[in-house]
């Protein structure tokens, strides 16, 4: 597999849509003393790694999957019905126009995330992170048809990032960064790997901040983690519609830490 | 591209927006201190918001909300992840966010200051974030600050330096510093302070007063 190079501004910590800000739960887990050393350190970042970034792999795999979809799809003003399952289409009406159509599958793919989602400090992370995420994305890869009003009909329709802006304006982070993969002309297996590669490199970096442990260890620690990021990447993109078969691997430990870093009086990161 | 691209969404034309001022320099050296007293000041004049980076916690935010000098949903404080700098130059997101729930929920506004978190003097914000920047000094970090230079003190819209009344206790030559501004900041100008003696920050906040009132946005008599 060739590497598409948007991945790597999508995952490279320098992209700047305030990922440095956020630990994933490092933090706390220094805080209470539950990671303190290298060895705790990689136990942390491999178990975060095969739950919640399972999830969200998963996740960003379905949302690019969505974006490919909906820029298959034909004119925008025209009845949409085919894209959604018959009954969600009854629910629409008969006839939904293709943003309606979009938007509603925005927005159900959303609240997938946030099923699998148990803190509501997690999901107000994954939230902010989501929209200044979507914000970047689309100064990033602005829908080509904004910046060419002769396309005809079938190419003025907005782009993926707008389409889930307009319905979700504060998207669960794995969503955007789907949907920016998209736009950004990367598959869902390449989305998948950015959002695995997510759920560690931040939680590394902020465990060299914290701890003062030598960077050069805790990248030894992503490197062994490298193999398990290719195959969190193909095992979470297998999955289309009905999304309620996604993955919903949970990590009680990682709600903990998230609504205690919540609560907590001194604090560096924002999660 | 052209101006789609530079007018799309999330980063609206000048026009139409508060003046965004950064307020930058080490820790201890009064930023906190200058915001409250640019509040307190021009809070009768001036619709305003403010956005702190705290370093460990709100405590800058809190300090602000306590003084009184500002409605506190009018302040929003920002975590910054151990990198200062980081979230006022390199990736300024979370900032610029932070601005523009201030501008959703309270706007129009004529002013949002965003107060960085103490860091070092290469500390500068991004054009992208702030439109005008102050980098404050203080007079017993040493003499020889403005000499050492670094992109706060060559580069800021205005210089300030703050605690001129401790200039005698810990033998700082104002001279000195005042020349070694001026030799590496050309025109752009400096201030001495001291907030303390004057709580208004009355120059500061005249510069400051100017900078909004010739922001090219709805003038403030139009609210």
């Amino acid at each position: 597999m060739a590497v598409n190079p948007a991945l790597l501004l999508l995952t490279d910590s320098r992209l700047p849509a305030g990922g440095h800000a956020h630990s994933g739960g490092t933090e706390q887990a220094i805080a209470t003393g539950t990671v303190h050393d290298l060895a705790s350190l990689a136990a942390f970042l491999r178990g975060r790694l095969h739950t919640s970034g399972h999830v969200a792999a998963a996740l960003a795999a379905a949302a690019c999957a969505l974006g490919e979809e909906s820029s298959r799809t034909g004119a925008c003003a025209q009845p949409w019905p085919e894209a959604l399952g018959a009954s969600r289409a009854e629910a629409l009406g008969t006839s939904p126009t293709r943003s309606e159509a979009l938007g509603a599958l925005w927005i159900l793919l959303d609240a997938e995330a946030d099923a699998r989602t148990a803190s509501p400090a997690q999901r107000a992370a994954s939230r902010t992170q989501g929209r200044l995420l979507l914000r970047v994305a689309r100064r990033l890869w602005p829908s080509p048809t904004l910046d060419d009003l002769t396309a005809g009909p079938d190419l003025r329709c907005p782009g993926a990032l707008d389409d889930l802006a307009l319905a979700v304006p504060n998207p669960h982070h794995p969503i955007a960064l789907g949907a920016a993969a998209h736009a950004a002309g990367a598959s869902p297996e390449d989305a998948a790997l950015a959002a695995a590669y997510h759920a560690i490199t931040g939680p590394a970096t902020a465990a060299v901040r914290l701890l003062g442990l030598d960077p050069v260890a805790v990248h030894g620690l992503l490197a062994d983690l490298t193999p398990d990021l290719a195959t969190t990447a193909s095992d979470a993109t297998p999955y289309s519609r009905p999304w309620a078969e996604l993955p919903a691997r949970s990590a009680p430990a990682l709600d903990l830490l998230a609504e205690r870093h919540a609560g907590a009086k001194v604090r560096l990161f924002v999660s | 591209m052209g101006a789609n691209h530079d007018d799309h969404h999330h980063a609206p034309a000048h026009h139409g927006r508060a003046l965004r001022l950064g307020v930058g320099g080490p820790v201890g050296s009064g930023k906190t201190a200058l915001v409250a007293a640019l509040c307190r000041t021009l809070g009768g004049s001036l619709r305003l918001g403010v956005v702190t980076n705290d370093i460990y916690t709100t405590e800058d935010a809190d300090f602000l909300r306590r003084a009184g000098v500002l409605d506190q949903e009018r302040i929003l404080a920002v975590e910054t992840g151990c990198c200062p700098h980081t979230a006022i130059r390199d990736d300024i997101a979370a900032n610029l966010d932070a601005v523009e729930t201030l501008e959703d929920r309270f706007g129009p506004l004529d002013l949002v200051i965003v107060e960085s978190g103490g860091d070092n003097l290469t500390a500068t914000f991004s054009r992208g974030l702030a439109d005008r920047q102050i980098f404050v000094l203080d007079v017993s970090g040493g003499d020889k600050v403005p000499r050492k230079g670094g992109p706060g003190v060559t580069s800021a819209d205005l210089l300030v330096i703050n605690k001129i009344d401790l200039a005698p206790l810990v033998d700082a030559d104002l001279d000195v510093m005042a020349r070694d501004a001026a030799a590496v900041r050309g025109d752009r100008p400096v201030l001495f302070t001291s907030i303390r003696q004057d709580p208004s920050a009355s120059a500061v906040a005249a510069w400051v007063s100017e900078q909004a009132l010739s922001w090219p946005h709805e003038p403030v008599s139009a609210a």
